[in-house]
């Protein structure tokens, strides 16, 4: 018995065979066992022998470019970003505020003082108060989430407990201080007992005492909005009706630099990933990112609303953030990009007055003037909940072919489709208009003056107008 | 092995020292080092064996990068195992990119990640590959014999009984000639005659699904993606039956089909008719994709190259032309005899077809160049050419069948296999994933063993002769939703994923309209009008052309310039490095 094949197994099946004119011969066809090949009861999976062979699986690449196309109408079907509406307040919500260590937990303001403490997975208000009289301005929960700091338009600050108060208790803040003037905003230090909040000028508070430790001002009156950096802790930044975003270090004596832009700033915030970067909103329908180094030109400027924008919040990534405007809209961006990968709407959503991105990456929160807080997805297409294995390879699967196809033009065209309400749409349309005028008139104006009298400004450098150091 | 066996008998002496069989592992050059060092200790005398011992274990545990095992011994087997390097080249796709030469360092990193991760899948296709269980049959005879000499009998003798059974004639001399199709797994058979006969069966099992006489021509038979549905060519229309033979449609606008071909990733049957129309029915949704009008007359000879899904028809003047559903007019042509085609075959890879034609010729092509490899001459002719998975060429001759093998590498001087048939050949097809060939001819079926023609291992995900009817199922829901669409059938298959470069005037032209004007017009010189004579038409022209030379010398005066700049430049340049070069630095002094 011999056989040319190296293998045992083939001696099986390798037959040597003397016919008729005494010359032997060998000879092996292919005969497979079944049962090699098919399930031995009913109660064990499919067997699914594989092989790769290139030259058994043709058309791989139009075979791949049709299940991306597949995968790219699907997420379209399936993208159903809205999720539940927080129903409960008596007033628009003008100011919301993460837990730091909770995540079913979000803090709402309202303006006429109410504040409210919301479980997301229930969708239910857990605890309801007067915390002023008038607007609450702003809110934020101390960076241990044991207390809240609330400021509002009766010019007080006060800080209340975390837990709610025992049957027949009272609420009542912890510390209450009256202020000289009305707070516009408020932020908590990250890892110090320190706050600080905004009005006339920027006052910085020890958690400890009733007058603030230090004030900043930069002639100016008003400012709307102060963050603390999360990263650079000790760095602060604020926008302020004079058009300007003013950098401060609490380490020094005086504010550090200030930007000065063609309109008002209405808020901003820190990119929570890269220490030097924030994004700021604007009153001229952009978003604004800002290397703090090199304010004389942001990094990119964001458009697409079409109204002023109010408010903005990053992801925990810190590489998406989403805004919120007063054209009725939210929008996601990519922090580079400066047109939005998404948009949100309803047909009830009025202004959305303030927005927060969740700090697991999966849920944005906008609160509206319509009373109303909205849980949406962030990314819209996702499948919430518990996946089978297979179902997430698939997942991962489909993810990398659209990825992988997504400058095809059809597939391309599907995936960046997204309906807007018919005035959104319109509006659109007569600010890309009135965009491509203003371009084409600057053009013929070059175009017939003297070379070298009109520079080419880039849109980028456009709206800053000076930075003061 | 037997050889290899004998041989180590015969080189077994007393005197000699048995050396360890030589491993892959013993080509790095450390292996070997540690080898000879074991020689030399062979030699040395046992009594220091002790100190040696402990040397040899002090050398291991202070050699530099070696791992300390808890045994003292070192790795056998260092590094991942070596993949051999022509199953790597079996999974590569395409070559690597080149990067351009600016820092781009986020369009590195993808690419750099993207890269890596298509070596990884290579080497675990290539790993995979050598684990696959099933090996290709083969044939060989005594070093003076012709395979071709040994009968289908012997053959069915020699291997075991479930492969002998497939070697059976079905005598069927009635309604024949027939023609014949596997389903894409090679379970089932569907048989045509020409005199109305149609059935189909389980041939492996022998089991009979349905058989009728439609009472009419049967031009051609074809299963259609699944063995539920067929497609028959009759005299006049074109049927689809189910698998019970019920007649599910009529299809009154493909009329005088004599061939068809299945598409069965595109779900397109192609049909070529009588009159001389290549139509495309798209059989998922039951449309007319393309109606061509070959003008070629009677079209009889047809295939599909499986690789780009291209089709191929014979012709009566010796020409080959090549068709897609986007194309009124053939993609290629190409005139392959001297008198009309009589068949063509197409291999799996799509590299080459084989046609043979009424000069008795037999001709090998490399369909990528459209280039003739090889021309052999038959006595006979042949009728009916197919090709096997593994690439074996069957070609009737009359109603002997021969099967060669490498047709297009060496040239070829005898057949691998023959078989002689009881009536004249109509049709012939090898099984898929089978040893197996089946022809069809006047007298009825005959299933024919061909060791090494089948693809040993079959992909379950893709054409699998064991499935389940729940698996069967949900292989047509996902064959459905990924059926590709006929405007993507081209001569490559691949050019989807290539880079579309757009021209420069392309480029040019988005330009224009994205700015509303062309920055590199220029406008064209109109002499203004003169009075007092001053503009006739000598004047005027005279006029244009001092622009025109005008125009001309500050091309030239530009030209000039950039060039004194750029040698200017270099002059600079050398002279700098010259400078670097002379001067010394504190360092210098060091230096020998």
């Amino acid at each position: 018995m011999c056989a040319s094949g190296g293998r045992t197994f083939n001696f099986r099946r390798t037959n040597t065979y003397t016919h008729s004119d005494l010359t032997t011969m060998k000879v092996k066809v292919l005969s497979r066992n079944p049962d090699d090949y098919v399930r031995e009861t009913k109660f064990d999976i499919q067997r699914v022998p594989r092989n790769y062979d290139p030259a058994l699986h043709p058309f791989e690449v139009t075979r791949e470019y049709t299940r991306a196309l597949n995968a790219t109408k699907l997420e379209r079907v399936f993208a159903k970003p809205f999720l539940a509406s927080l129903d409960g307040h008596r007033d628009g919500v003008n100011c919301m505020a993460k837990h730091p260590k909770s995540l079913s937990t979000i803090l709402s303001g309202s303006c006429d003082g109410e504040l409210k403490v919301w479980n997301l997975t229930k969708h239910e208000c857990v605890r309801t108060f007067q915390a002023h009289e008038g607007f609450v301005r702003g809110m934020v929960v101390r960076f241990c989430g044991s207390s809240i700091f609330t400021i509002g338009d009766d010019k007080t600050i006060k800080q209340w407990k975390m837990e709610t108060p025992a049957n027949g208790e009272e609420e009542e803040p912890l510390n209450t201080i009256l202020g000289k003037s009305v707070f516009t905003s408020i932020d908590h230090h990250y890892k110090d007992p320190v706050f600080v909040t905004s009005g006339q000028q920027i006052d910085i508070w020890d958690e400890q005492r009733t007058s603030p430790i230090r004030s900043f001002s930069w002639g100016v009156d008003s400012i709307s909005c102060v963050r603390f950096n999360p990263v650079e802790t000790e760095l602060l930044a604020s926008c302020a009706s004079d058009r300007s975003i003013v950098l401060y270090d609490m380490r020094e004596a005086a504010p550090l630099k200030k930007v000065i832009m063609t309109m008002r700033s209405n808020s901003l915030c820190w990119n929570p990933m890269v220490a030097y970067h924030f994004t700021s909103c604007n009153e001229d329908y952009n978003l604004y990112t800002y290397d703090m180094r090199y304010l004389d030109k942001p990094i990119a400027v964001h458009m697409d609303h079409v109204s002023a924008v109010l408010d903005v919040d990053y992801s925990p990534t810190g590489q998406e953030f989403v805004s919120a405007s007063f054209d009725k809209t939210i929008r996601i961006f990519p922090k580079e990009s400066s047109h939005s990968r998404e948009v949100y709407h309803t047909k009830r959503m009025q202004h959305v007055i303030c927005i927060k991105w969740s700090s697991d990456n999966k849920y944005i929160l906008s609160g509206s003037d319509e009373m109303n807080i909205r849980l949406w997805k962030a990314n819209a297409s996702e499948k919430l909940g518990m996946m089978a294995p297979r179902e997430k390879a698939a997942a991962n699967y489909n993810q990398k072919l659209k990825e992988k196809f997504q400058h095809h033009p059809q597939i391309r065209r599907i995936a960046r489709h997204r309906h807007l309400p018919k005035v959104i749409y319109s509006q659109r349309n007569e600010i890309r208009i009135m965009k491509e005028a203003r371009g084409r008139k600057e053009r013929n104006v070059r175009k017939h003056a003297k070379p070298g009298t009109m520079p080419l400004v880039t849109e980028k450098e456009k709206h800053v107008v000076a930075v003061v150091n | 092995m037997a050889a290899s066996v004998e041989a180590s008998l015969e080189k077994k002496h007393v005197g000699n020292k048995k050396r360890p069989p030589k491993r892959y592992w013993d080509v790095t050059d450390e292996a070997g080092k540690a080898d000879e060092k074991k020689q030399k200790e062979d030699h040395e005398q046992t009594t220091k064996q002790n100190d040696q011992k402990t040397k040899k274990r002090n050398k291991r545990r202070n050699r530099p990068g070696g791992k300390h095992v808890i045994s003292g011994k070192s790795d056998p087997f260092p590094g991942s195992a070596p993949i051999p390097k022509d199953k790597l080249d079996k999974f590569k796709r395409g070559e690597k990119g080149i990067l351009p030469s600016r820092p781009q360092y986020k369009l590195r990193d993808v690419v750099a990640r993207s890269e890596a991760a298509t070596e990884l899948a290579q080497k675990q296709n290539a790993r995979y590959d050598l684990l696959l269980p099933e090996d290709a049959g083969f044939l060989e005879g005594d070093e003076d014999e012709d395979t071709c000499t040994i009968s289908q009998d012997d053959i069915a003798d020699a291997v075991d009984i479930t492969s002998g059974s497939k070697y059976f004639n079905l005598s069927l001399s009635q309604f024949g000639p027939y023609r014949l199709d596997y389903s894409k797994n090679g379970r089932h058979l569907l048989l045509g005659g020409r005199r109305g006969h149609v059935s189909c069966l389980d041939w492996q099992s022998k089991q009979l699904m349905c058989e009728m006489n439609v009472m009419e021509t049967v031009n051609d038979v074809k299963w259609l993606h699944t063995e539920a549905m067929f497609a028959v060519a009759q005299k006049k229309w074109l049927y689809i039956y189910d698998n019970r033979g019920i007649e599910l449609h009529c299809i009154r606008r493909f009329n005088d089909v004599l061939r068809m071909q299945f598409l069965p990733y595109h779900f397109l049957l192609a049909t070529a008719s009588a009159t001389g129309f290549l139509q495309y029915l798209d059989v998922s949704v039951g449309q007319e994709v393309a109606a061509i009008c070959t003008k070629a007359g009677r079209l009889d000879v047809m295939a599909q190259n499986s690789h780009n899904a291209v089709i191929h028809l014979g012709h009566a003047n010796g020409t080959v032309t090549l068709w897609s559903p986007n194309q009124k007019e053939p993609l290629a042509k190409m005139l392959c005899h001297q008198g009309g085609v009589r068949s063509i075959a197409v291999d799996k890879t799509g590299t080459y077809m084989v046609t043979s034609g009424m000069d008795k010729k037999l001709k090998v092509y490399d369909i990528r160049s459209y280039k003739p490899l090889q021309s052999y001459f038959l006595p006979t002719g042949a009728s009916c050419l197919a090709l096997s998975q593994r690439g074996l060429l069957s070609a009737a001759t009359g109603d002997i069948v021969q099967v060669y093998r490498d047709v297009w590498s060496t040239p070829v001087t005898k057949p691998y296999m023959a078989h002689r048939t009881k009536g004249t050949v109509w049709g012939t097809h090898f099984c898929p994933f089978e040893d197996v060939l089946g022809i069809g001819h006047g007298e009825g079926f005959t299933s024919m063993v061909v060791p090494g023609a089948g693809e040993p291992n079959f992909d379950g995900l893709d054409a699998n002769p064991y499935c389940s009817a729940k698996q069967r199922q949900e292989w047509e829901v996902k064959a459905l939703l990924e059926k590709i669409q006929p405007e993507l059938i081209s001569l490559d298959p691949g050019q989807l994923s290539q880079v579309d470069r757009s021209t420069w005037e392309q480029r040019h032209q988005d330009k224009v309209q994205a700015l509303g004007f062309d920055p590199l017009a220029k406008e064209k010189f109109t002499p203004r009008l003169k009075t007092k004579g001053r503009s006739s038409s000598g004047k005027v022209e005279k006029r244009k052309k001092q622009v025109a030379h005008e125009d001309q010398r500050d091309v030239i005066r530009q030209t000039v310039e950039d060039r004194m700049k750029i040698a200017k430049e270099r002059k600079e340049k050398e002279k700098k490095l010259a400078a670097a070069a002379s001067q010394k630095t504190a360092l210098d002094r060091f230096r020998k």
